[in-house]
């Protein structure tokens, strides 16, 4: 496989006032890679997401989008965060919209694609995750899991290069984890670019190209996810994982 | 001469009731002119104040960013913390001293710019209303501010103020008695016209007062009526349960 990068992260850091969250994270995202990023919480798995869709700033370090830095505001930045689309432990879903109207503005208003076109691209993308006989229905008056397979519709309208998910199952009742993750093992399958902060461990051995565990804010291992679940190296990273694995 | 209360009512009613008609006219066009105005200028207060210039953009946006934010909120402390009889007397004799815009225009314009600044806060507060993860929803796909304020924030945010602009209006009906100081012939000052000639003070006033209650009652039904409709059909589906994420459940409300 040719590796070709789509994102480069070098020595990133992060502070909210005193409080240090992310410290010296390098990494990079090939094109088709599935990278899943695993840690208790506030180890800052989260924020780094954030600071990748640039909802946060970074304090330090370089981000590097296809070779060069991320923009900071205005038109390029639209540009850049719909081409990496974050979808979010919440859904975020328009609530004054109904599912393909959420699904097709950001198409039409920001990449500029004709409404005819971009009806038909959500609806194609509905189809996909299994929600186009809810297409007319409002957030309000769909269950979570819907809601996140609509919110990943979203996403996929925009066309992305890379799709961030923000622990996209922790929100959803545990019958509904499962039509979720489905669509994101198809997603990844079909060889779209995705880092995905997650507790599903299942999720990220079986579907990941790499795992990241992060721990106080830093990388405490990575590798592939063979290593990371059969042959930690470090004490922490076992630790976490028999806590998580023995429940 | 009527000697009874209810005589005069009548006789005054027969008299002038084409005054107050006219006089009503005139209250309504403001009101109605008023709130719309003061709701644009209103939604457009609220929109730029709440841009947030990243500390990216360069000095002089940010600094004009700044000047402006303080304008506006110098704009609405102003108009909120002065009564609008002195606003009305300043802005027609100060503002308007040597302009002739007609004493309609006039009152317009100052019961707008009044109704501008309440709205803006209401708008604002509107726009606090609306939950953070529908502004970063709209980011996270490329939106701008704008957009996001126009196809997301100001949606929710004006639906969910819609009882505070009915307010408005309603007060705007009543509030705008007091442009009666620059001899607007709105209601209020059609009954000082028509009480001046018998010196019936109290039966003009009660037929006045009659005719505010009318009208205000009947705008505040016909808001509510407005706010339902803005509620949605009263029809709520419900999908997915515990054991069932494609069971679907439809609740009309009567």
């Amino acid at each position: 496989m040719a590796e070709e990068k789509i994102l480069e992260l070098s020595h990133i850091s992060k502070s909210f006032g005193d409080s240090v969250i992310l410290k010296d994270i390098s990494f990079d995202v090939e094109k088709g890679g599935v990278i899943s990023i695993i840690g208790s919480s506030g180890s800052g798995k989260s924020t780094l997401l954030r600071c990748i869709n640039r909802l946060e700033e970074i304090d330090g370090g370089e981000i590097l989008f296809r070779g060069s830095p991320i923009p900071v505001s205005g038109k390029a930045l639209s540009r850049y965060r719909a081409k990496v689309v974050m979808v979010f432990q919440q859904f975020n879903l328009f609530n004054n919209m109904d599912l393909l109207t959420n699904c097709s503005i950001g198409a039409v208003k920001v990449l500029g694609i004709s409404e005819a076109d971009a009806r038909r691209t959500a609806m194609e993308n509905l189809e996909k995750v299994g929600m186009a006989p809810f297409a007319r229905y409002r957030p309000a008056n769909i269950s979570g899991g819907q809601k996140q397979r609509a919110a990943i519709a979203r996403a996929l309208t925009m066309s992305p290069d890379v799709l961030l998910f923000d622990e996209p199952t922790s929100a959803l009742d545990p019958q509904m984890v499962g039509e979720v993750l489905s669509v994101m093992k198809d997603l990844a399958d079909s060889g779209l670019t995705m880092i995905v902060v997650t507790h599903e461990m299942a999720f990220a051995r079986d579907v990941s190209d790499e795992v990241i565990f992060m721990d106080g804010g830093v990388i405490e291992e990575a590798g592939s996810p063979h290593k990371i679940f059969s042959d930690p190296e470090k004490e922490r990273t076992r630790e976490f994982l028999s806590r998580f694995l023995n429940g | 001469m009527p000697d009874s209360f209810w005589q005069w009512v009548v006789f005054i009613l027969n008299e002038y009731g084409g005054l107050f008609l006219t006089g009503l006219k005139n209250t309504m066009m403001i009101a109605v002119l008023s709130t719309v105005f003061g709701f644009l200028i209103g939604l457009l207060v609220a929109s730029l104040r709440s841009i947030k210039v990243s500390r990216h953009e360069g000095a002089v946006k940010r600094i004009c960013a700044k000047l402006l934010d303080i304008l506006l909120a110098v704009y609405v402390e102003v108009f909120r913390g002065t009564p609008m009889i002195v606003q009305a007397m300043v802005i027609y004799y100060g503002l308007f001293r040597n302009v002739d815009i007609g004493k309609m225009t006039a009152a317009v314009f100052i019961v707008s710019i009044n109704t501008g600044s309440y709205m803006a806060e209401i708008i604002r507060g509107g726009i606090l209303s609306v939950d953070k993860s529908q502004e970063e929803g709209a980011y996270s796909i490329g939106m701008t501010h704008s957009q996001a304020l126009r196809y997301v924030i100001l949606p929710q945010a004006i639906r969910n103020v819609m009882p505070s602009i009915g307010n408005e209006f309603v007060v705007n009906i009543k509030d705008s008695s007091v442009l009666s100081v620059i001899s607007v012939f709105e209601l209020f000052f059609a009954g000082k016209s028509a009480s001046g000639t018998y010196l019936r003070y109290f039966e003009v006033n009660f037929i006045i007062a009659v005719i505010y209650l009318i009208v205000t009652y009947t705008v505040t039904r016909g808001m509510r009526l407005i706010e339902k409709r803005l509620e949605g059909p009263g029809v709520v589906t419900i999908t997915g349960s515990q054991s069932d994420s494609r069971s679907v459940i439809t609740v009309r409300e009567d």
